[in-house]
């Protein structure tokens, strides 16, 4: 199966850290592929190199076939390739609506209309409300973003990633200071969704890892030490000494 | 009716009632004080929308008040001694019609702020207002040295120019001019915050990240806010000059700049109609504390602080409440 995501030995230096030392890794159709590590193990760095915000320093990072290495975060957007934020990126001054909306406009790719209200833009507020009532927020639709709870933003951030109607999924820590039952609850849902776009998932919840993940990859020092299934990640013995420890 | 509706409505009427009161009462100094006004308030509205929407702090919009104001100056000082501005390679007389000398100051202003924004977009923050500034000293410096259009002494122009069916020497009918421009302007305004580039513009400001993610270029929707912005303050230049009959390079200055500014943050940033409670405002307290002392703008620095300080919507802020 050809992979819709895929680095091939990306390299990431700052000064004399490592952060990205020779990664390589695929996110193949209709699958979680979770990505693990602990703290400082260069999560956060390749997230931002395979979405584009940072160049790596070599190796490359092709998105449906196409190298995108050299490609900005806007034009890996327009692609397919949609991320959620680890700290919710969100236009707080906003409503709940209007961030969908701008997730809906992006994908449209026309953001120069200067006249006519987008309020009354049937194509763009139709997408929006959908992925609204995808994550359940669509009673909230007109409270302001900076009003609602943690939970809730989480839950905002996968619908303006639902509105671009992605080819693949970039999600950075989508479970963090959820709780167990609003963990619960996006777990069942991310469980759905990869049947509309696979999910490459840096997650800290171990729980939602090992429920989730078709495939896990445990990073450690900016390296891939392990890939494979749950079952292979659990009967690791590297793994378990530099993360899992004994509770696995 | 919101109270920020209410506010909006009551500064029309006033926008209509004051003049009207002016020409009953034969009044023809409170017309130019108002005509004043309106014209600060169109060049505020240019400036709210870089600076309220987009969130950058330009301290260099003076470059596009002078540039509008000279364009006006330049076409009407050659068509009032009868030279051509140029005759190699084709014929460029100049004119002493308004929407011709309007179309010009446009163009030109809206051209200077693409230019600006290009180098200065580069930069966020701090920067943005350093290298704005540097733009609009480098437009005052040059406008000073060059003697063709009259250096540091600028250019007069001895008649107003003309508006096809009006005689805009009467101070009420270029008055209905100017506040023609500004009621079209606030509306053009009005639905450019609820369209599409509103939407992406005002987003861009408070989290470009996810503007990027979503599959928008931040920087690229700056500069066409710039652009607009600068468009703007550039027709309020031209009626500015229009107004005196006079254009200098005081118009390039950089306490033109802040002036400017001013007339913002007082009357409310982002909010459509702070520039215009803000330009009024700023109008009748150097009219009124002008007479009393020279040294006003102490007063008008006091208001400033207070209004930083304590109403963080500005004049519109404290009075119809924070924006929805």
């Amino acid at each position: 199966m050809t992979a819709v995501l895929a680095a091939t030995d990306l390299r990431k230096s700052f000064g004399a850290l490592k952060a990205t030392d020779g990664v390589s890794l695929t996110l193949r159709e209709g699958e979680i592929h979770a990505i693990i590590g602990p703290n400082g193990a260069g999560k956060s760095t390749l997230i931002a190199q395979l979405c584009g915000s940072l160049a790596p320093d070599a190796g490359t990072v092709s998105f449906l076939g196409c190298n995108v290495t050299a490609q900005p975060v806007a034009a890996r957007a327009r692609m397919g390739l949609a991320r959620t934020f680890q700290t919710s990126a969100l236009a707080m001054e906003d409503t709940v609506l209007q961030n969908a909306l701008l997730g809906a406009l992006g994908a449209s790719g026309k953001p120069w209309h200067f006249f006519a209200p987008v309020a009354r833009d049937r194509g763009l507020k139709g997408r929006a409300e959908a992925a609204l009532d995808a994550v359940g927020l669509a009673d909230l639709r007109d409270v302001r973003t900076a009003d609602l709870s943690h939970g809730q933003r989480r839950q905002l951030e996968v619908a303006v990633a639902l509105t671009l109607e992605p080819k693949a999924f970039v999600m950075d820590e989508p479970m963090a200071g959820l709780g167990q039952e609003g963990s619960a609850q996006l777990t069942s849902f991310l469980a759905d969704l990869k049947r509309t776009a696979p999910i490459l998932l840096v997650e800290h919840d171990m729980d939602a890892v090992f429920a989730l993940a078709d495939r896990i990859s445990v990073l450690v020092y900016g390296r891939i030490i392990a890939t494979g299934t749950v079952d292979e990640i659990r009967r690791d013995a590297a793994v378990r000494e530099a993360y899992l420890g004994d509770e696995a | 009716m919101t109270r920020e509706r209410l506010l909006n409505a009551a500064l029309v009427l006033a926008l209509f009632a004051v003049p009207a009161w002016a020409l009953w009462a034969d009044e023809p100094f409170t017309i130019t004080l108002a005509t004043r006004a309106v014209i600060f308030a169109l060049a505020a509205v240019g400036l709210n929308i870089a600076l309220g929407l987009g969130g950058l702090v330009s301290l260099g919009h003076a470059v596009f008040f002078g540039i509008g104001g000279y364009a006006m100056g330049i076409l009407a000082s050659h068509a009032q001694n009868y030279t051509p501005i140029m005759e190699a390679p084709f014929l460029i007389e100049g004119t002493k019609s308004m929407p011709i000398i309007w179309l010009v100051a446009v163009l030109a202003s809206g051209l200077a702020a693409w230019l600006i924004g290009l180098l200065s977009l580069r930069t966020s923050g701090v920067y943005f207002i350093m290298i704005t500034l540097a733009f609009g000293q480098m437009a005052y410096f040059f406008a000073t040295s060059w003697p063709t259009y009259g250096g540091e002494d600028g250019l007069s122009i001895y008649v107003r120019n003309g508006f096809p069916g009006l005689n805009t020497l009467v101070p009420i009918q270029f008055y209905g001019i100017c506040l023609a421009w500004l009621l079209l302007v606030l509306a053009l305004n009005r639905a450019l915050m609820r369209s599409r580039f509103g939407l992406a513009l005002n987003a861009a400001r408070q989290v470009p990240d996810r503007v990027r993610a979503v599959g928008l270029d931040p920087p690229r929707l700056q500069l066409v806010a710039l652009v607009l912005s600068g468009a703007i303050t550039g027709l309020a230049g031209a009626l500015f000059a229009d107004l005196n009959r006079f254009v200098s390079p005081t118009m390039l200055s950089w306490q033109m700049s802040g002036e400017i500014m001013v007339f913002v943050i007082i009357g409310g940033v982002a909010r459509l109609f702070g520039p215009v409670a803000g330009a009024g405002f700023y109008v009748l307290i150097e009219h009124w504390l002008g007479g009393v002392s020279e040294y006003w703008q102490i007063f008008l620095g006091l208001v400033l602080l207070l209004v930083v300080l304590f109403g963080k919507g500005g004049l519109v802020g404290m009075i119809a409440g924070a924006r929805k």
